[in-house]
């Protein structure tokens, strides 16, 4: 549904994007993360042609950006950051000045803008002054008109950005079920919002594609192995030799507490072996207290990756 | 060309729903008053060309007041980004605008339509002068709207937008009248420039083809760049 090839997008001397393409495929929620000013908010304005990028293409629902602007944009919803909107209309008219704009036909307009209107959870304030709600209603009239012509692609830059904890969950469920329905393109430096609601993530830092995968497998390759932390009662010492003698056991920690050990094991990339913990420790009369697989948050990887591009440029 | 009756709309309903509309009405009733009952008393003549010709400064320094919020206002609270990724043309959002301002800018001026009523109450007016006069005021609209148009869409700041509009109203206006009654290549063409001398002629009650192409063209010109400017965020 969106396909971008090397596009880059300089302003003076400055490149806010630099070289980069990825796909997302039809259906999919895929999520754009990085720190502020790593080149977010352009990629979207540039797949909104709300401005044309320097060098490279980019291709939404099989038109192109620059050449057939018109086309892609009614294919698409999008949601600027912080939800510009006219502050003197009202809900409902701005959602019918919005449904003329992108060409709805008169006769769908009434039960399409309902339709929005019930979905976004806004029955209330409809006929309410823009200018007078909170930041929450505010965003899911954005959310409104950005559903208002049925897109087949919904390109949200930082939907949940200022919203209180429960207008957070409340806009994470809407987007939720909208990606049943559509491509999704957003945008965050929120972590946890990523793991929640994207299929993939696309980490761009300073403009450049530093990772792209599901969080999952983010989690799995950034590793440099599986890290298992047991905690164990039995012979330390014994328990210790057999945990190393295990094929793909890289590293075992051991701190001895006595009659409890803790240990943390380090496998090899990609292999589970937690079952050969589990019957290493049997075999040795060690009974298991506790065994958890340390898992290491996105959070952890953005940090990596991000540092890591710094490490390299510096 | 369908956006552009849907910006129009929305604009036009922008005005009355703020004080916009209702203060420059109003402002411009109060003046527009005081000239024609002064010229009335000064002249004794049953005719609208010496009141209008002080109007003429009045409506330099409150078009722009009506188009200062056009395109500044969207450059400045980010509306400009939804409304140009919907799927509408540079041009339709720029005619769109242009005509809600003019249109406001009618509203603005049609009270002195009651001035008619009142000449032809006290003695016998020249009608066809007063229609040619109205023509002249409804194109010059156009040009005004335009300019103060142009001045909103470079800037974020619509005070700074509307000063410069008064000031650009102004001095055209102004090179207009400072060149009357002199010869040469440099003030015919300052004068030809200036929307004085174009709009005196009407208030004769000629309607000169000459001048009608000055207001039309130089009002097209100006969308033209505006539009050009609007479009300019795309390869700046």
């Amino acid at each position: 549904m969106i396909k971008v090839e090397h596009l880059a997008k300089r302003y003076a001397d400055v490149y806010a994007v630099n070289d980069i393409s990825f796909e997302v495929h039809q259906g999919e929620i895929v999520g754009l993360l990085g720190p502020n000013g790593a080149g977010k908010t352009t990629t979207m304005r540039i797949l909104t042609c709300y401005m044309p990028a320097t060098s490279g293409s980019a291709n939404v629902a099989g038109y192109d950006v620059f050449r057939e602007s018109i086309n892609v944009r009614k294919q698409i919803g999008y949601l600027p950051e912080n939800v510009p909107l006219y502050p003197e209309m009202r809900v409902r008219e701005y959602l019918l000045f919005r449904a003329k704009l992108k060409k709805l036909p008169s006769r769908e307009r009434k039960s399409k803008i309902d339709e929005c209107i019930e979905k976004c959870s806004i029955t209330e304030v409809q006929n309410q002054i823009i200018g007078t709600l909170s930041k929450g209603y505010r965003q899911r009239v954005g959310l409104a008109d950005t559903l208002v012509h049925d897109p087949k692609i919904l390109i949200l830059d930082e939907p949940t950005i200022g919203l209180d904890p429960n207008q957070i969950r409340q806009v994470r469920q809407l987007i939720k079920e909208l990606g049943a329905k559509h491509t999704i393109l957003l945008s965050t430096h929120i972590l946890p919002e990523v793991e929640m609601l994207c299929e993939r993530v696309i980490i761009i830092n300073k403009g450049k594609i530093v990772a792209m995968d599901t969080p999952t497998n983010l989690a799995i390759q950034l590793r440099a192995g599986n890290n298992l932390v047991l905690e164990v009662r039995g012979n330390g010492e014994k328990i210790k030799n057999a945990l190393t003698n295990i094929k793909s056991v890289k590293k075992v920690v051991w701190q001895d507490k006595g009659e409890i050990s803790n240990f943390t094991v380090e496998a090899e990339k990609g292999a589970d072996v937690r079952e050969d913990v589990f019957s290493n420790i049997v075999k040795n009369n060690g009974i298991i207290r506790e065994m958890k697989q340390a898992s290491i948050t996105l959070e952890e990887i953005f940090h990596q990756i991000t540092m890591r591009e710094q490490e390299v440029t510096t | 060309m369908t956006s552009t009756g849907t910006i129009f709309q929305r604009e036009l309903n922008a005005y009355f729903l703020s004080p916009i509309a209702y203060v420059v009405i109003a402002v411009f009733m109060v003046f527009s008053g005081y000239f024609f009952s002064v010229m009335l008393g000064l002249t004794q003549e049953t005719t609208l060309r010496y009141s209008l010709a002080y109007t003429q400064f009045i409506l330099s320094i409150l078009t722009p007041v009506i188009t200062m919020r056009l395109m500044a206002e969207e450059n400045k609270t980010g509306t400009i980004e939804p409304l140009m990724t919907a799927p509408v043309t540079d041009f339709e959002v720029v005619f769109g605008k242009f005509l809600a301002a003019w249109a406001l800018y009618n509203v603005m001026i049609a009270p002195t339509t009651f001035y008619i009523a009142f000449l032809a109450w006290v003695g016998n007016p020249d009608y066809g002068a007063i229609i040619a006069s109205y023509i002249g005021l409804i194109l010059m609209g156009g040009l005004f709207v335009s300019i103060g148009l142009l001045v909103s869409a470079v800037t974020k700041n619509q005070i700074v937008a509307a000063v410069i509009g008064i000031v650009a109203l102004l001095i055209l206006l102004v090179i207009g009248l400072a060149s009357a009654g002199n010869e040469g290549w440099l003030y015919s063409t300052l004068k030809y420039i200036g929307t004085y001398d174009h709009w005196e002629t009407f208030t004769k009650g000629i309607v000169d083809t000459r001048d009608v192409v000055y207001y039309v063209s130089f009002t097209a010109l100006l969308l033209f760049i505006v539009v050009r400017i609007v479009e300019s965020r795309r390869w700046r």
